[in-house]
């Protein structure tokens, strides 16, 4: 009789599947790499986060690679699920046994896969500037990257899953623009004006970006932030459930 | 029953649409009491019009669908919530392909098998149905009919016991097409059942053993082919069809059992029971009036005949 293949080998072959494919898009790469290195390099440049730590590559840092999550995780995998649902390649991969599941968690291992190369070169071009991190905040910065992850990967499925492709490009490249600018997340909540900082704290954003200056500037567990993201990914996972249309 | 093992069993299948804001958020009933039975080693072929509910009815027996009520059983088990288990044994091909456009299909050939604890060898599958030929090339740029040939592959690749194909001929050129009919019929002689959906009466003729015809989300009438085409009409039922000089008038005397119409101007076409005294009243007829057809030909009833007469319309 016919048999699937392991399930670890699905998801795992998946997701590579995936990780290339993202790594083969031009604009994919630019969004993943050009931009977060634009960005960290303007960071160092300008007198932008002047004051809220011991030097502007130490604060830059952590928050480029949040917005590294944000452009994997959510605009990216959005964009290119979004895509697949259209040409009904979603439909196709369900009826194989991959399933429904499988397809799932294979995006989420293409995430992680783009996400480390992305710690690789960001974080090994802001070491090169002068990053110095606080190595004792390590574990909690591995935490609250990967809740941000996920967070941002439920977002990316819900948009996706619920809007047509064309919206989905649209809305997940606003968000992130807006995001980047006035979301918290490279330029610390703190730092904004006092009307908009309370609903910016609570922004999956700007939990990821404390929550990475917490560990790496600190060395600290910044567990609200942790709360905060946990509970974006429960909403949003929820909702993509509820609401994702296959087809 | 007429089948031995059933592969797929579907009973008062019933699915709703909806609620469509264009019609004050209201439920649109797409399929309403669909019976249908597929066994090993044949093909089932599902024929309607466009919007008769043949996609529908197959995306409920891959579990893309589910029922709004009615039992689908697809080898022995619900189609919903397929275990890997259950899906690594049925191939599919839907009707838009689902395939990726940036990727090349050798590397898509090459995933969907990586699905497969023992899937067929890749080179030899893509061979058969001349991808290779265009296996670096991006899916975007494909032909319609290349693009066909790599759902099939992509449905075939897993060594599926059940096959499900929608619309399979749908824009093959004449050369995919052969290969196509001749891979089902291999595949349906090495015991895979095969449930296509076509509203090609002609793809249905020459391949399926098993036809139900679709209306109005209804299975409304089944059989094989011959059954069909016998249906209630006598055994020496003919359709006689011959092309001459337009606007003859066949006497009202001659043949008077016998059905005659001028379907288009010049193409006459005499059906009923026949018998070759009727076609030699017909032929001294020619040979009163001065006239030697063009063409003639004799054929039995064919599904079109019997498409016609069940839903009053052409399939086109």
């Amino acid at each position: 009789m016919t048999q699937a293949a392991p399930l670890a080998r699905r998801v795992l072959r998946h997701g590579g599947y995936e990780a290339v494919a993202m790594l083969r898009n031009g604009e994919q790469l630019v969004l993943a790499v050009a931009l977060p290195l634009l960005a960290l390099a303007g960071l160092v440049a300008t007198p932008l986060l002047d004051g809220f730590g011991p030097s502007r590559i130490d604060t830059a840092a952590p928050g480029v690679l949040a917005l590294c999550v944000m452009s994997t995780a959510f605009t990216g995998q959005g964009i290119a699920t979004g895509f697949d649902r259209r040409y009904g390649v979603l439909r196709f991969l369900s009826t194989t046994p991959l399933g429904r599941s499988g397809l799932v968690f294979g995006k989420a291992a293409a995430v992680a896969v783009v996400l480390a190369l992305q710690v690789v070169l960001i974080g090994g071009a802001a070491v090169l500037m002068g990053w110095r991190p606080e190595l004792a905040g390590l574990p909690w910065a591995v935490l609250t990257f990967a809740l941000g992850a996920a967070a941002f990967t439920a977002l990316g499925l819900l948009v996706a899953g619920t809007l047509r492709p064309e919206a989905t490009l649209a809305v997940t490249n606003l968000l992130w623009i807006v995001l980047a600018a006035a979301g918290g997340i490279i330029l610390p909540a703190a730092g904004l004006p006092a009307a908009i900082e309370p609903f910016v704290r609570i922004l999956p954003s700007s939990a990821l970006g404390d929550g990475l200056r917490a560990a790496f500037l600190e060395g600290s567990f910044h567990p609200l932030s942790c709360l905060i993201l946990l509970g974006w990914a429960a909403v949003a996972s929820a909702a993509a459930v509820r609401w994702f249309r296959w087809s | 029953m007429h089948h031995t093992a059933a592969a797929l069993v579907i009973e008062g299948l019933t699915k709703d649409f909806g609620p469509v804001p264009s019609l004050d958020g209201r439920m649109v009933r797409v399929l309403d009491g669909v019976h249908l039975e597929a066994a090993m080693g044949s093909v089932t072929a599902i024929l309607g019009a466009n919007g008769a509910g043949k996609t529908t009815t197959l995306e409920c027996a891959q579990g893309l669908q589910r029922p709004t009520a009615g039992t689908v059983r697809l080898l022995g088990e619900n189609p919903h919530r397929a275990s890997p288990r259950l899906r690594a044994r049925v191939g599919v091909m839907l009707q838009d392909g689902g395939l990726p456009p940036s990727v090349k299909p050798m590397a898509l050939l090459r995933h969907v098998a990586s699905m497969y604890a023992d899937p067929r060898p890749v080179d030899e599958l893509a061979e058969r149905l001349g991808i290779d030929d265009f296996g670096g090339t991006s899916i975007r740029r494909l032909s319609g009919g290349q693009k066909q040939r790599l759902a099939l592959a992509c449905a075939l690749i897993g060594r599926p016991e059940v096959l499900f194909l929608d619309e399979p001929s749908a824009g093959l050129d004449p050369q995919s097409r052969t290969i196509v009919f001749e891979l089902i019929k291999e595949l349906r002689a090495a015991g895979l059942a095969i449930i296509l959906t076509t509203h090609l009466l002609d793809d249905a003729q020459k391949l399926a053993d098993y036809v139900y015809i679709m209306e109005g989300g209804r299975t409304v009438a089944q059989g094989t082919v011959a059954d069909l085409t016998a249906g209630a009409a006598p055994e020496n039922f003919r359709e006689l069809r011959f092309q001459s000089v337009p606007g003859l008038e066949i006497p009202p005397e001659l043949l008077p059992h016998l059905h005659r119409a001028e379907p288009e101007p010049g193409h006459y076409l005499v059906s009923g029971a026949l018998t070759a005294a009727d076609f030699a009243a017909l032929a001294q007829w020619w040979d009163s009036e001065g006239i030697l057809p063009v063409a003639v030909s004799m054929a039995p009833r064919s599904l079109e005949d019997v498409f016609l007469d069940i839903a009053g319309r052409s399939i086109r």
